[in-house]
């Protein structure tokens, strides 16, 4: 667990850290948070629930609670991580345990998004790779510098190209990956656009779009 | 890449500008909120100092932490009432429409919505929550967003999202007696994999998609995220019409006949391209049951829960995961796996249709004295429906409790939770490890129908020997 949590902002270009493995296909949201920690009006407290029944069962030998991975920031997966529930909390309990930047061998849409939308890249490599950075960061540690403009990542005795896509690469650096601002500057656009829509018209004078 | 598709032009319709990164700036018609997802989103407004742009196209109700034993106030969980209570101020604050516990109208988003005539052809819908999809069922493109796109559609009206590849599930045949549309999906889910619609829409269509009502699409197109596919859609009819008619948000008079028109146009060419298009024979559906910790884990009633080497090598480890959390043997029958819960409810399948059927399994039957059984409507309007015809005395007859409406036991926000390793007959969407509740609760999705009658036979049986 990290002491005090500083969350990222603007220009994301590089990342560095130490790697945490987590074996499985097809980890869900509930798993990465269960249901019951998502009775909160903010994430401030999700850090220290991630993976909280998974860990239980596991009486200290998931990667999780793992001394050595105490100070990882850089989660590697398998496949379709994050499937289900849309449930931001998942991603916030991450980044709050301390988790910058995921490889994997592939994730679920929402929760990409999700990653994207608070600062978290996720990138992806074929299966095998995903396989041997697991095994080779289970005997020892690996650090990797990630270089999101090369998407490429390096480490002492490695050297490897990552993918992601070409418009959350570009969000990241740019720093427009907080779509709020970005969003707001077609405010004309949008007041175009919604005054265009036929079911704007044909509902202006009943109950949907009903002002209080 | 997609070509005329409804998909294509609904998004064509609400793109308001391609973003500098690449993705595309979409408006949303529709934002529903409820009290789990949308908190935070609000908070970041307050500290953005931005306002709600378009509140009007905001709706709220409150699902997922209700109690559904007792719904007085305040609620006896300190932290669920200081969510309502959020909720409430939030909507107060910036003139949002919110349908409360008590107004008639409350309940499930995904069946408040539609059965309000919220829902409507055309239109892109958003809410903080995976199984928006639902509402594609009436030609709406809808789908699942996270907090942080709440707050975007509340201070833009809009998302920044990829265009979606377009998939077309295409349905031969009808669906043979006993067999719904749960097991429809399920098998559908079963057969593609779980991540399979990563990056796709779904377009369900053909004979047995159309001979559905329009609460079955709904079931079909609810269920499009745990086959990967963050939004499913059927083209709209003379039955997603039908439905929409007279309800309170309905467009009226010479504006019914204006919505008509357009909605009539909405619709795939036939000559639309898709990224790929997959068939299925509806026929040869079985009644379908999950036996593992996704949803795609799942068999036929009268066949064996699969054997490690006749899965695909992909699909081998969770499997094993499986077998380990589940407690089942490889090879083992489906059929007669003993029950502890059995649960009728959620988003998936707690209208009033899914009561319908059940209680037709249950009419003049008794739940077996070792189960728990307990139905939850998923919404006043159901609920109310239910009573009017019956349905709840039948279910209370039966020995099932008849609960208030809420999401309940789908994802155990409230009380209503499984204990221990527990195994649950669940008409609700998801099977995850600890969904229900309990860190080692185990549940087997299927139909409202097969739900019925495993609560009368204590194990996992075939609804078809109980209804003729």
């Amino acid at each position: 667990m990290k002491s005090e949590f500083i969350p990222p902002i603007g220009k994301i270009s590089q990342i560095s850290g130490k790697c945490i493995s987590l074996i499985g296909n097809d980890i869900d949201t509930d798993r990465i948070i269960p249901a019951r920690f998502l009775k909160c009006v903010n994430f401030d407290s999700l850090g220290k629930s991630v993976f909280e029944d998974d860990r239980k069962t596991l009486k200290g030998s998931h990667p999780f609670d793992l001394k050595e991975n105490q100070d990882s920031s850089i989660l590697i997966v398998n496949s379709n991580f994050g499937c289900g529930s849309s449930r931001e909390h998942a991603p916030q309990a991450l980044i709050r345990w301390g988790i910058r930047a995921i490889i994997g061998e592939s994730f679920a849409e929402i929760f990409y998004g999700n990653c994207i939308a608070i600062g978290i890249p996720c990138f992806t490599l074929p299966k095998k790779s995903i396989l041997n950075i697991q095994k080779y960061s289970k005997s020892k540690n690996l650090f990797l510098e990630i270089d999101l403009k090369n998407s490429s990542a390096k480490s002492e005795h490695l050297n490897f190209n990552l993918e992601i896509k070409e418009s959350s690469k570009n969000m990241f650096l740019s720093g427009e990956w907080d779509a709020t601002s970005t969003l707001l500057q077609n405010s004309n656009l949008i007041e175009q656009k919604i005054n265009d829509l036929p079911y704007t018209k044909f509902n202006k004078s009943n109950k949907l779009f009903e002002t209080i | 890449m997609s070509q005329d598709t409804l998909f294509d032009k609904v998004w064509d319709l609400h793109k308001v500008s391609s973003l500098p990164g690449g993705s595309d700036q979409i408006f949303i018609g529709l934002h529903l909120i409820h009290e789990v997802t949308s908190p935070q989103a609000f908070g970041a407004l307050k500290e953005k100092n931005l306002k709600v742009k378009f509140p009007q196209n905001t709706v709220a109700t409150v699902d997922h932490i209700v109690p559904t034993d007792n719904q007085s106030r305040p609620f006896k969980d300190n932290l669920a009432e200081q969510m309502i209570e959020t909720l409430e101020k939030n909507c107060l604050e910036n003139k949002i429409r919110f349908f409360n516990i008590g107004s008639g109208n409350q309940g499930i988003v995904h069946v408040v919505a539609p059965e309000l005539g919220l829902t409507q052809p055309g239109m892109t819908i958003a809410c903080g929550d995976s199984h928006t999809s639902t509402h594609g069922a009436f030609g709406s493109i809808a789908f699942g967003i996270g907090t942080s796109q709440v707050r975007d559609v509340l201070a833009t009206q809009t998302i920044a999202m990829n265009k979606l590849k377009v998939r077309q599930i295409w349905c031969e045949n009808k669906l043979s007696h006993g067999v719904f549309a749960k097991d429809l999906v399920l098998h559908i889910i079963n057969a593609l994999g779980v991540k399979a619609g990563v990056g796709f829409a779904y377009e369900f269509a053909g004979p047995a998609i159309n001979a559905l009502s329009m609460e079955e699409r709904m079931t079909i197109c609810n269920m499009s995220i745990e086959g990967g596919a963050r939004c499913g859609y059927i083209n709209p009819d003379e039955k997603t019409f039908d439905y929409i008619k007279n309800k309170l948000c309905a467009p009226k008079n010479e504006n019914w006949d204006k919505a008509l028109l357009w909605w009539e146009s909405l619709k795939s060419d036939e000559n639309s391209i898709y990224d790929d298009v997959i068939k299925f024979d509806a026929s040869k559906v079985e009644p379908t049951v999950t036996w593992g910790i996704t949803p795609g884990q799942s068999v036929g009633i009268n066949q064996q829960i699969p054997l490690i080497e006749e899965l695909p090598p992909n699909d081998q480890f969770v499997a094993e995961e499986a077998y380990k959390y589940m407690g089942f043997k490889p090879g083992q029958l489906i059929k007669n796996t003993p029950i502890d819960v059995c649960f009728i409810g959620s988003c998936t399948n707690g209208r009033i249709s899914d009561l319908r059927i059940a209680a037709k399994v249950l009419k003049d039957k008794k739940v077996s004295k070792q189960i728990k059984a307990f139905a939850v409507p998923g919404s006043e309007k159901v609920a109310n429906k239910a009573k009017q015809e019956g349905l709840d005395k039948i279910f209370k007859d039966s020995g099932f409790e008849w609960r208030e409406p809420g999401c309940s036991m789908c994802l155990a926000m409230n009380s209503d939770k499984l204990i221990g390793n527990q195994v649950s007959a669940s008409s609700s969407n998801r099977n995850f490890k600890g969904r229900q509740g309990s860190p080692s609760g185990r549940t087997l999705l299927m139909s409202p129908a097969m739900v019925a009658a495993a609560a009368i036979n204590g194990k996992v049986s075939d609804v078809r020997e109980f209804i003729n």
